[in-house]
């Protein structure tokens, strides 16, 4: 279907409006609608994400900045109000040193899982390795369960207590 | 490896088709990773990011391959070049127009990159024509697991390799396939791929242009969530399950075009291939449009005469740095358009 504003590109949008009773179809295309303000946001911007669960304001002025947002990273300097306006971190220990307010941005922005389950590096030592694949056999395990595969689920609960 | 040479050739992987070439065009797959011991790129001051710099452009280098491997440096690079780099996909386009000591490593083949100091300290990348995602990934874990005996990475115990933005966190890996659909397209279903894919925490961005409007049918869909998951299961469930659907409901789509309306859908590619072929002056939106409209012509046996070949090559040669490079110098839009309909006349008259 085409546009019916510029008679050129295809129509994405499609508007219903029932005004009087009388229904008014529109169909535009993603240009056509923006210019009459119809724009819809397929994907919400990062930094509009991040400032709401950081409950960051975007543009907050100096004074009613909380202690939480003043506080800096002492290895690198970056602040929570800097990583929503940028969207990028400034050292690895700030996943630590921010790791209240991040969390629930990981969450959210990784379908809810916050465990690392795939490769490790060989540097990372046996123990880092033990605690990635008890990680994984949890989560295979829950996912057995919810399943109802009981012999799969009692086959992995055996490996995670052979694994503790 | 000289750049302007490289101009007039196409990407190897755009040449060759792979499995299921007539809806997969390509596969990639990228890893983020970044050097412990180091700040991310924001923090990062320019001698610190010139180490970094450094560290990673010999590490790459010692990675045995069966092809010659070049490092450019693109902080030194003209703007020509870079654009070249990232028209050719081997650099992202904040790559190119980023700021700061950074470069980037290739293969000869250009089936493998690595940009080292964009977003992360290192993102490389390998391609495939056509759906070989499996093979993508093999190649760049080897890659990956070579350089973790020349450097160390930054990980966490909890969230695995640590990156810049925690959109990338865990895995650092991002699997993306290039799709042409056209008959979804006309048959009026790209809503629900675009739906479908969401529901499935996917990203679909058009091919061509830095909008988001896909040119001429051409998508590029990618995995959003990195961590929580292993690798291995990113790369099967696309390669096991998504892509195939995909592949599937593309197939559906063309052959109910021809059955439904077959002389509207032969009437469009026929008139695209003759406007190509009789144009004096094309801008590369247009030319996209019509470009796929005939590719879709020689996958469906409608035009049995043009190789698929020399319609994947046209896609890069009449991007705007490819045009210059070829030309030897600046052009405007209005000699560009010139130019690129002079190439792709020469292209399609030649059969």
């Amino acid at each position: 279907m085409l546009c019916q504003s510029c008679k050129t590109q295809t129509a994405t949008i499609h508007l219903t409006e029932i005004t009087n009773g009388h229904r008014i179809e529109t169909h535009l295309c993603q240009a056509c609608a923006q210019k009459q303000g119809l724009a819809i946001q397929t994907q919400i911007p990062l930094n509009e994400l991040l400032s709401t669960l950081l409950n960051v304001p975007p543009e907050a002025t100096g004074t009613q900045q909380n202690p939480q947002e003043q506080k800096s990273c002492p290895h690198c300097g970056m602040t929570l109000q800097r990583f929503s306006k940028e969207t990028l971190l400034g050292c690895p220990q700030d996943y630590d040193v921010f790791e209240k307010n991040l969390l629930p941005l990981i969450l959210r922005t990784q379908n809810n899982r916050s465990e690392h389950c795939g490769k490790v590096p060989a540097s990372a030592g046996q123990a880092q390795e033990k605690q990635l694949r008890l990680t994984q056999l949890r989560r295979k395990l829950e996912e057995a369960v919810r399943r109802e595969q009981y012999e799969i689920a009692a086959r992995l609960r055996d490996e995670i207590r052979k694994l503790q | 490896m000289n750049l302007s040479d490289l101009s007039k050739q196409p990407s190897p992987w755009l040449q060759e088709s792979g499995p299921a070439s007539d809806v997969v065009i390509s596969s990639r797959i990228r890893l983020a990773r970044n050097l412990a011991g180091y700040e991310f790129k924001p923090c990062l001051t320019p001698s610190r990011q010139q180490e970094v710099l450094n560290t990673l452009k010999h590490a790459l280098l010692s990675v045995p391959a069966d092809e010659p491997m070049f490092f450019f440096n693109i902080e030194e690079a003209s703007a020509l070049e870079r654009e070249l780099l990232a028209e050719r996909y081997l650099i992202s386009l904040p790559h190119a127009r980023g700021e700061g000591p950074r470069g980037v490593v290739i293969a000869q083949n250009e089936y493998f990159s690595a940009m080292i100091n964009e977003e992360d300290h290192l993102r490389m990348q390998v391609f495939a024509s056509g759906q070989q995602l499996e093979k993508c990934f093999e190649h760049i874990s080897q890659v990956d697991t070579h350089l973790e005996t020349k450097v160390q990475f930054a990980f966490h115990p909890r969230y695995g390799y640590l990156t810049a933005c925690p959109t990338n966190l865990g895995t650092g890996i991002r699997v993306s396939v290039m799709l042409h659909l056209p008959g979804l397209k006309m048959t009026g279903q790209t809503e629900k791929f675009f739906n479908a894919a969401r529901d499935c925490n996917l990203a679909v961005r058009g091919l061509f242009g830095e909008g988001s409007e896909a040119v001429g049918d051409f998508y590029q869909l990618s995995n959003q969530v990195t961590l929580g998951i292993t690798e291995q299961e990113i790369v099967q469930n696309f390669s096991r399950n998504i892509v195939p659907k995909i592949v599937e409901y593309e197939q559906v789509a063309r052959q109910r075009l021809f059955e439904d309306n077959p002389e509207a859908v032969e009437d469009k590619i026929h008139r695209s291939l003759a406007i190509l072929r009789s144009a004096r002056l094309i801008s590369s939106q247009e030319a996209l449009i019509l470009l796929s409209h005939v590719r879709l012509g020689i996958h469906t046996g409608r035009i049995p005469d043009i190789p698929i070949s020399k319609i994947n090559e046209l896609f890069l040669h009449i991007q705007p740095a490819h045009l210059q490079m070829q030309a030897g110098r600046t052009l405007s839009p209005d000699h560009r358009d010139i130019l690129r309909a002079r190439i792709i006349r020469t292209a399609l008259c030649a059969n």
